[in-house]
């Protein structure tokens, strides 16, 4: 049995301790908010955060996570989630959207690490998340926003 | 504004239509024969809206939503008619039916030119919608969505008020005249008003219309308008219902393993030691389906152990004649075609050879691209459940009445016993204009009867065994007088025939004449030229081609472009006045150039770039799908002799804007897709199998690789024209001529690979 904390919720789960993260959130968690992009930890469809950190739950095998804070867009909540959503809105980001929540995981994780970053350490922090439908500068701008809407 | 009158009585409480067709015009595109999915309470009015007692208005749209903003762009255009507030509107997913046939896309397909306006061509053009209506085809595609409702969803608005105001007229005894509506509500003169939910509530069946007129644009509140999209937010908090996010009990998940070689199928296989792995419930063969190639499937209780299971799958397989191509033989074939006799002519104007015999010079130039692949971000998957000869489809499409067919053909099933549940697609690009990852999930799951099981291709088979844009070959001659006119203008230009292969895999037909997408984006131009010969040559090879994002125009005018701005330098013109010269009878794409050159700050010197290296712009001018966009795009090289694009300007006429920051986030969305292609993407054949397998060795562009991109759309009263694709075309072009004037390398390949300086070791 392996222990999980996911979105505030204790597990314990009976998986294969070498099963990926996100199919464990998917599959056997049923929480659909992560995606599956690439399975090779390219894209960043299924970022989430392991405790404050964002990883690539497609690559992450479960056993590796046991007994640590797991959250995934579906239970993303709190002042930063807030101020990134909303200028996720208002910057009208998203098309397809099937990357979005990976691109929001990981912009929060940034500005919870650091809320004023600067354009070297936005591009870091982003480098890992593809979009196909090329919103990028809608992003760059809403994170800008996001960090001015926290304060 | 054109006026029509629909005999309509209303409808029934629960939305069921009272009146048949027989009152309506042939062909009509307002009332459908199939029950609208209807909340509880709501009441259709007819077939593109419904409203409930609560005042909520569900705009019943024909299209999938796959990133274009069409649901929001729709209930736009409903709205607008409707006078209904922004606030009530929500999207419905169209049920399959013929009134939802895409016209546009049809006519569209013609091979004419665009200033050719004749006889034959308005008569072909009648006929073709004509056939368009019969057949009902439902097609998200060639930026033709707005184009194709523009008129029915509005009438359907406009028609739906006027009932709305008749019945509040006729309760109030009052004349329509004195009626007006907005927001939602029908005001009388006097003061009196009433919502339309409480006159839904209120009314077990509504009056007649009477006489529909549409707005004149002057009246216009949302048209026109950055509306912000309907459903951003849910995609955003990850809670947009993709088909891969379908959760049911009982789900279960299979992978799939593919034979390598494209087209190829499965001989035999041993599922033994697969079954008995953990979770492993079937091992299914699938053989090829609507141009797919075939593979083994395993279903397990989760996507990994069934991904797991593959590797104790031993297949056997049978290559099938892909297997002797290589994209070193392809290459020659389409080469040798270039020189061959066997080509259709698209363009014939004067006589090209004595032009060029009497040239003061000749320009001629070689151009290839390669095949690529759409890589939508959400996988091709597909979810089925068969049960009692029934089967339930959720899926991501841009033809569900074709997918539809798919599985009814696969299961033998009528297609009346197949349900589609419509989803958000994670991405088209027109890889979702085909459904062998959908005949692929019934196969599955007709083998699991009552189970139903979500088919999930990985990324690699994505990649793998995709329908790629064709590869392409091309020549280009012209002929300069001596004041550098152009006298002469040739091209030759060879790929495989996407229409064919696409009408004999899914209608099972064979489809013969020119192929309007080989040579679009060549034959096309708006350039005049006196002497003028487009031809292209149809290459038959094993390799499964489809439309992706701008089709024909993604690589020629690529060509197109990169020849001219050769001509130009040629001319010792500047590209801009270059054009202008070739633009003087067409006001419209003049206007695009004269703007993206002010915008651009075209003739000015470029600020370099922050590490200090030299910056330099390329233009390109490119019409597609009824819009013309021009692109400036500014690019210096990185250590590594990679362009890196710091900002495009882009400039469009698209007729009239319905909503403006969709517009500037799809012409956005092409940069960076077409930068995508035209930076690093090509895909390798080698002995029938595709090489390329994930974003590390295909990749798109990445946040920091990406340019500012700005966008300027000029006013016009025009009907509005595609958006989705003509973003893309002009991008390649504008890089490769900035290229040029950075180095002087003339890039004729894609994608783009500037060679080592000259000199250097």
């Amino acid at each position: 049995m392996i222990p999980l904390v996911v979105d505030g919720t204790a597990h314990d789960l009976d998986v294969d301790p070498a099963m990926p993260l996100l199919w464990v959130l998917r599959d056997v968690l049923g929480i659909t908010g992560p995606k599956y992009g690439c399975g090779r930890g390219l894209c960043g469809a299924c970022t989430v955060h392991v405790d404050e950190a964002p990883v690539r739950a497609c690559v992450v095998p479960v056993s590796t996570v046991a007994g640590k804070r797991v959250t995934t867009i579906d239970g993303l909540a709190g002042p930063v989630a807030e101020a990134v959503l909303a200028a996720w809105a208002a910057a009208d980001v998203v098309q397809c959207g099937w990357c979005q929540p990976g691109q929001v995981m990981s912009a929060c994780a940034l500005l919870a690490r650091m809320p004023r970053p600067d354009d070297a350490a936005v591009d870091a922090a982003m480098a890992g998340n593809l979009c196909r439908c090329g919103t990028y500068q809608r992003i760059r701008a809403a994170i800008t926003d996001a960090s001015r809407r926290l304060g | 504004m054109r006026r029509r009158t629909f005999l309509l009585t209303g409808l029934g409480a629960a939305g069921a239509l009272v009146l048949g067709w027989s009152l309506l015009p042939p062909r009509q595109r307002l009332v459908g024969g199939v029950p609208l999915p209807l909340r509880d309470g709501d009441v259709a009015l007819n077939g593109w809206v419904a409203i409930g007692r609560d005042g909520a208005v569900t705009a019943f749209v024909p299209k999938a939503e796959m990133g274009q903003g069409i649901h929001t762009a729709l209930a736009m255009l409903l709205a607008e008619e409707l006078d209904a507030p922004w606030e009530a509107m929500r999207v419905a997913h169209a049920p399959i039916d013929r009134i939802y046939g895409n016209i546009a896309v049809a006519v569209d397909g013609l091979p004419f030119h665009p200033d050719d306006v004749n006889v034959l061509r308005r008569t072909l053009t009648w006929y073709t919608a004509k056939v368009g209506r019969e057949l009902g085809l439902m097609v998200t595609g060639g930026s033709t969505s707005v184009k194709d409702c523009w008129e029915p969803i509005r009438l359907a608005g406009a028609t739906a008020r006027a009932q709305l105001v008749t019945t509040a007229a006729r309760a109030w005894g009052a004349s329509v005249a004195d009626c007006t509506t907005a927001d939602g509500r029908v005001r009388h003169a006097d003061g009196r008003s009433v919502g339309y939910g409480e006159l839904i509530a209120a009314h077990a069946t509504l009056e007649r219309p009477g006489a529909v007129a549409l707005k004149a644009p002057a009246d216009y509140r949302l048209i026109g308008t950055s509306v912000r999209r309907l459903e951003g937010d849910a995609k955003a908090r990850g809670r947009a219902p993709f088909a891969l996010d379908e959760r049911m009990p009982g789900l279960r998940h299979a992978a799939l393993r593919f034979c390598p070689v494209l087209g190829g199928a499965v001989r035999r296989v041993d599922g033994t030691a697969a079954t008995a792995m953990r979770g492993v419930e079937a091992v299914v063969t699938i053989p090829p389906l609507h141009g797919g190639t075939g593979a083994v499937a395993v279903v397990a209780d989760s996507h990994w152990r069934a991904t797991q299971a593959l590797d104790a799958l031993r297949i056997e397989w049978d290559e099938g004649p892909a297997a002797a191509y290589s994209s070193a033989d392809i290459a020659t074939a389409l080469e040798r075609a270039l020189d061959g006799d066997d080509a259709t002519t698209y363009r014939r104007v004067g006589d090209v050879e004595p032009a060029l015999e009497r040239a003061a010079t000749v320009v001629e130039a070689r151009y290839a691209a390669p095949y690529l692949a759409h890589a939508t971000m959400e996988p091709p998957n597909c979810t089925v459940r068969v049960a009692d000869g029934r089967a339930e489809v959720w899926v991501g499409t841009q033809v569900p009445g074709i997918a539809r067919d798919a599985v009814a053909a696969v299961l033998d099933v009528d297609a009346d016993d197949v349900t589609i549940h419509e989803r958000f697609l994670g991405g088209g690009f027109g890889r979702r204009l085909e459904v062998d990852f959908v005949a692929q999930a019934a196969a599955v799951a007709k083998a699991v009867p009552g189970v139903p099981v979500s088919v999930l291709r990985s990324r690699e088979d994505d990649l793998r065994h995709d329908f790629y844009r064709p590869a392409s070959a091309a020549r280009y001659r012209a002929g300069l007088d001596a004041q550098g006119r152009i006298v002469a203008w040739e091209v030759r230009s060879a790929s495989q025939s996407i229409v064919p292969q696409y009408a004999r895999r899914h209608f099972d037909i064979p489809v013969r004449g020119p192929d309007k997408t080989t040579a679009e984006g060549s034959f096309d131009v708006r350039y005049e030229f006196p002497a003028v010969h487009v031809r292209h040559a149809a290459v038959a090879l094993p390799v499964p081609v489809g439309f992706w994002r701008s089709v024909g125009h993604s690589h020629n005018a690529f060509f197109t472009e990169s020849f001219i701005d050769e001509l130009a330098h040629a001319a010792r013109r500047d590209p801009v006045e270059f054009r202008r010269a070739l633009l003087q009878r067409h006001p419209r794409q003049l206007a695009v150039l004269e703007r993206v050159a002010v915008e651009s700050r075209w003739g000015t010197p470029p600020a370099p770039a922050p590490d200090g290296a030299p910056v330099a712009r390329g233009l390109a001018l490119h019409e597609s799908f009824g819009t013309t966009v021009a692109q400036v795009a500014e690019v210096s090289l990185g250590p590594d002799r990679v362009p890196r694009v710091h900002r495009v300007t882009c400039v469009l006429d698209c007729g009239l804007a319905v909503n403006p920051g969709h517009i500037a986030q799809q012409v956005e969305s092409g940069v960076v897709f077409g930068l995508s292609a035209a930076l690093g993407g090509g895909i390798t054949i080698d002995r029938g199998r595709v090489v390329e397998g994930n974003f590390d060795t295909q990749p798109i562009l990445r946040f920091a690789e990406a340019p500012v991109v700005t966008v300027h759309v000029l006013p016009s009263a025009a009907p509005p024209q595609g958006l989705g694709e003509p973003g893309v075309p002009p991008i390649a072009p504008a890089v490769a001529n900035a290229v040029f004037a950075l180095t002087g390398e003339r890039l004729r390949t894609l994608p783009l690979r500037v060679p080592a300086p000259r000199g250097a070791a």
